[in-house]
């Protein structure tokens, strides 16, 4: 039997400042060490100064994820040696003495599958080491602490996962949710961050580290599991160790380091007295929570009787349904959804193309009532999304610039039903015997209007004429 | 002739009236260390722009522009808190060459009311030690007897003060730094409620017990520094909201009626008879005030030195794990090193009583020996905070000799390390239970410094004083042989 356990990092990137200090949280847009201050560059002297914020942010991750929090939180120093961390300590928070961490255990459901929180703790995240040259021998280590003291969060899951795809099911939703919760964009780069626990049989756990991406944990917790069940399956003991994992061979390989062994000799940070989470705190942080994911789920269904499936999708990714919050109205709204969840997700799919994206839920919304009211087909509407993408022209200028509106002029359509009755007399003949077989005529008229004829008009009109 | 000996109140006083030139008066003060400090090394730099800023205050003073509380009044900085543009060594090769980039919060503060830092003071290496012989630039000496140790760690602020080489200083006291050498060199020296005064940008030795104080030739001079640097600081979240009290008012309102705890445990075993009698005689001064007096033990005293040793030294292990020197430090190339191998290599530059405690400060906390010794030591922490609790229920404030014996002779203890640590025993009880303490210079015996500890309940600093200063009263001493 397979037992996978995870420590993830989340850094709370809609933070404005630092977890000790007033540099930008955001540190991603700087030169190497412009983002920097005396309290997280480590000068001497400097005191941490926590960003109340941040802790609020963490509590609302913790009782997202049903974990119990604190009455009161404290702050502890982990010791150890590393070029990135500048004080060569890093304030983190450790439930030892008692549960002081931010969150405490807690469950998410994964599909049927209930995955247990161990805790929920606040961090600084260290600086960033860059290895230029190629050989070791020439090899230097760039040190860049613009990212030091960027606010993180790390979720620490019971040993739960038994397979690989249950972990990536896993992230997706976590990832969801901090995005949900506003607290967080883990699509940015190095934003959220996984180690995992793996054992086979009950054996030894071994941890991986290294892990540069979802995708990634996923393909080292495969190499893993098949590494330990062929050292199994060959009564080979499995060590207890700490392995990272090897992007470029796609393996894991044992860290040499003796990383197990180290002594954080943790204690008390004197610097950041306790902080009190009392009932009124966290009852105004739960009134400031956005609606779940499950929740918003539930009424796309049974408000507007979106199908389940569409309702998934479409209540999973902030994005959109922010997008759909604000563009619907109580007669559109499955317009709305129809129109995000079948054309858009595809053209929105990356972080680029919605920056550039010209679209507002205004957009959305006309264009909606536009296909309602018969304004645009359905089809054509797809043509005015593209250019409302591009230009943001409004949606009625885009239908009459771009010669999209539905061709619902009678003499103007009688013209081109009476030519392509006269060119396709066996197709006319065939849905005077079969008047199923009309379908391909209104096709015809489409290709002709390329797409434009009122449907229904279209039908009523070559059934009359043809006299059925 | 300047005098050179006036009190910072008197200073203030007579440079707003314009009796004293500025200019002047720091340049004979300049003079003085010239003449004095090759042979006390007070200090470990002197700042160069000190007349250029008299110049400036006096000319503002002139021409009836605003000028800041202090008028331009000398004042000398332990060199363990940062001066901005200006080197903070913490008497440690580690940091010889460190130019702070910014300003403590009680040093911007006194810019603010146009102090003028004369120089930085020498101490012990990163504050630990109580005799400035573990500076890594040597000793400073007594100014009454320079065979002697002027006490420490703040030992250059103490002896820059008694002979007149400035006229207030600001110390740190992790476990008596300030009160120690202001007993041995007959000053005042005042530890506050932890978390009175900020400790932004003062470089931590035991961040969680140790507070910036001043020292100065009057307990009204404590007073009137402590209105301008106490105070809640949003860059220390230590800090306590004092309510901009003003400690100078009322500061003569005598302590009669109020009840006085003598500590059992620190006028015991080991203590110089002369330091004994000159408590005594304390004690029936106040007394004389009106005071009630009256002894209270406090049990966990005597394990408060071990207990302060433990929590001490496993915070500096951790504070002090920094100076990697990969970005301030001395010139050691990295070339050929593996990162760890070069941590060992570059903190060879630690001077001995440093070293002594990150290595035990290593091992006290560690996985296998907390609950042995941090863990304990957190427990007598807490008890004896318990005890001093239910002692302040009964009593204002409790008295004890500063330091149990004189000031003892330069190189005498130095390879004895725990004689020395227990030399602490009467100054770390403040410490540890966060409790406001002032030492008051009392008596000369055989030309060497005695003084006098009172202690106060935590935001009772201003009753401190008040005591303090009526006791002052009392005392005329000789004045200092240099």
């Amino acid at each position: 039997m397979t037992k996978i356990g995870l420590e993830i990092h989340c850094q709370l990137t809609n933070l404005q400042s630092k977890l000790f200090c007033s540099c930008k949280a955001n540190y991603r847009a700087f030169e190497p060490n412009e983002n920097i201050c005396p309290v997280c560059a480590g000068i001497p002297g400097s005191l941490p100064r926590l960003n109340q914020e941040a802790v609020k942010k963490a509590t609302m991750i913790a009782m997202a994820l049903n974990c119990s929090t604190p009455e009161k939180i404290a702050f502890f120093r982990k010791n150890y040696f590393y070029p990135d961390l500048p004080k060569n300590f890093q304030i983190t928070q450790l439930n030892i003495y008692g549960d002081t961490s931010v969150g405490g255990s807690g469950t998410i459901s994964v599909g049927d599958k209930k995955i247990r929180i161990t805790r929920i703790q606040l961090e600084e995240d260290p600086g960033r080491l860059i290895y230029e040259g190629s050989s070791s021998k020439n090899q230097i280590t760039l040190v860049d602490y613009n990212r030091a003291g960027t606010p993180l969060v790390e979720i620490v899951t019971e040993p739960d996962f038994e397979t690989p795809k249950e972990v990536r099911d896993f992230l997706n939703i976590l990832s969801d949710l901090l995005k949900n919760l506003g607290v967080a964009d883990p699509s940015l780069e190095g934003a959220m961050r996984a180690d995992a626990n793996v054992s086979v049989y009950g054996g030894n756990k071994v941890e991986i580290k290294n892990i540069g991406s979802f995708h990634d944990l996923e393909k080292a917790s495969h190499f893993e599991i098949t590494r330990q069940e062929s050292l199994h399956d060959r009564d080979i003991p499995i060590a207890q160790e700490t392995r990272h994992w090897d992007d470029k061979r796609k393996i894991t390989v044992s860290s040499r380091s003796k990383e197990e062994d180290l002594d954080y000799r943790y204690f008390l940070e004197g610097d950041i007295p306790w902080v009190k989470i009392n009932p009124e705190i966290r009852n105004e942080l739960k009134l400031q929570m956005p609606e779940s994911i499950s929740s918003k789920k539930e009424r796309y269904v049974a408000k507007y009787q979106i199908p389940e499936q569409v309702a998934d999708v479409l209540s999973s990714d902030k994005f959109y349904s922010d997008l759909f919050e604000n563009a619907h109205t109580e007669s559109n709204a499955k317009e709305v959804a129809n129109i995000i969840t079948t054309e858009l997700m595809g053209l929105e799919d990356t972080r680029e193309k919605r920056e550039v994206s010209k679209l507002t839920s205004i957009h959305l919304r006309d264009l909606a009532d536009s296909i309602q009211t018969g304004k645009v087909s359905r089809n054509s509407s797809k043509n005015a999304l593209h250019e409302i993408l591009k230009t943001g022209k409004s949606v009625s200028q885009i239908i009459s610039e771009l010669d999209l509106g539905n061709v619902s002029d009678e003499s103007e359509l009688l013209k081109i039903i009476d030519k392509i009755i006269s060119d396709e007399s066996e197709a006319v003949d065939q849905a005077k015997s079969n008047p199923q077989t009309i379908n391909y005529l209104v096709g015809k008229v489409m290709q002709a209007t390329k797409g434009k004829a009122d449907p229904t008009l279209t039908l009523n009109l070559l059934k009359k004429q043809i006299g059925i | 002739m300047m005098n050179l000996k006036i009190s910072a109140l008197e200073f203030v006083e007579e440079a707003k009236n314009g009796n004293v030139s500025v200019e002047e008066f720091i340049g004979k003060t300049l003079e003085r260390i010239n003449d004095v400090d090759d042979k006390l090394h007070a200090f470990l730099s002197i700042n160069d722009k000190a007349i250029d800023q008299a110049r400036d205050i006096d000319k503002r003073i002139k021409s009836g522009e605003k000028v800041g509380a202090c008028f331009g009044m000398p004042i000398s900085i332990k060199d363990n808190m940062c001066i901005k543009d200006s080197k903070t060594t913490c008497a440690s090769k580690m940091l010889e060459n460190f130019v702070a980039p910014y300003d403590a919060t009680v040093i911007s503060k006194l810019k603010k009311q146009d102090a003028i830092f004369i120089g930085k003071t020498n101490m012990d290496e990163f504050a630990m030690g109580l005799s400035t012989e573990f500076s890594a630039f040597g000793p400073s000496k007594n100014p009454w007897n320079i065979e002697h140790v002027p006490g420490g760690s703040s030992g250059g602020s103490a002896v820059s003060v008694s002979s007149y080489e400035c006229i207030a200083s600001l110390g740190s006291d992790t476990g008596g730094s300030v009160r120690n050498p202001a007993s041995f060199c007959s000053t005042v020296g005042y530890k506050p409620t932890y978390g009175l005064i900020s400790r932004y940008g003062l470089i931590s030795y035991a961040n969680s017990i140790e507070q910036i104080g001043p020292l100065t030739r009057t307990v009204k001079d404590t007073a009137f520094m402590l209105n301008l640097i106490a105070g809640i600081d949003p860059n220390d979240s230590t800090t306590v909201n004092n309510n901009n009290e003003d400690y100078l008012a009322n500061i003569d309102s005598g302590i009669e009626g109020k009840k006085i705890g003598i500590i059992t445990e620190m006028i015991g075993d080991g203590i110089d008879p002369e330091v004994m009698a000159a408590t005594k005689e304390a004690i029936s001064k106040l007394e004389g005030l009106g005071a009630i007096c009256e002894e209270v033990s406090l049990e966990m005293v005597k394990y408060s030195v071990a207990a302060y040793y433990t929590i001490t030294a496993t915070e500096a292990g951790s504070n002090l794990a920094r100076y990697d020197n990969l970005r301030y430090g001395y010139d050691l190339p990295v070339e050929g090193y593996e990162f760890n191998s070069y941590i060992s290599k570059a903190r060879k530059n630690f001077g001995p009583e440093v070293t002594r405690r990150m290595i035990i400060g290593g091992f006290v906390p560690s996985a296998g020996h907390a609950g042995k010794y941090f863990l304990k030591a957190m427990k007598v922490k807490s008890k004896l905070t318990k005890e001093i609790n239910e002692a302040f229920k009964k009593f204002d404030l409790l008295i004890a000799p500063t330091v149990p014996i004189l000031p003892f002779k330069i190189g005498e203890k130095i390879d004895d390390p725990v004689s020395l640590f227990l030399v602490d025993i009467n100054t770390v009880t403040a410490n540890l239970t966060g409790k406001p303490a002032i030492s008051i210079p009392f008596k000369i015996v055989n030309g060497l410094p005695i003084g006098i500890q009172l202690l106060a309940n935590s935001m009772n600093d201003k009753l401190l004083l008040q005591a303090a200063h009526a006791l002052e009263q009392t005392v005329t001493l000789p004045e200092v042989p240099i």
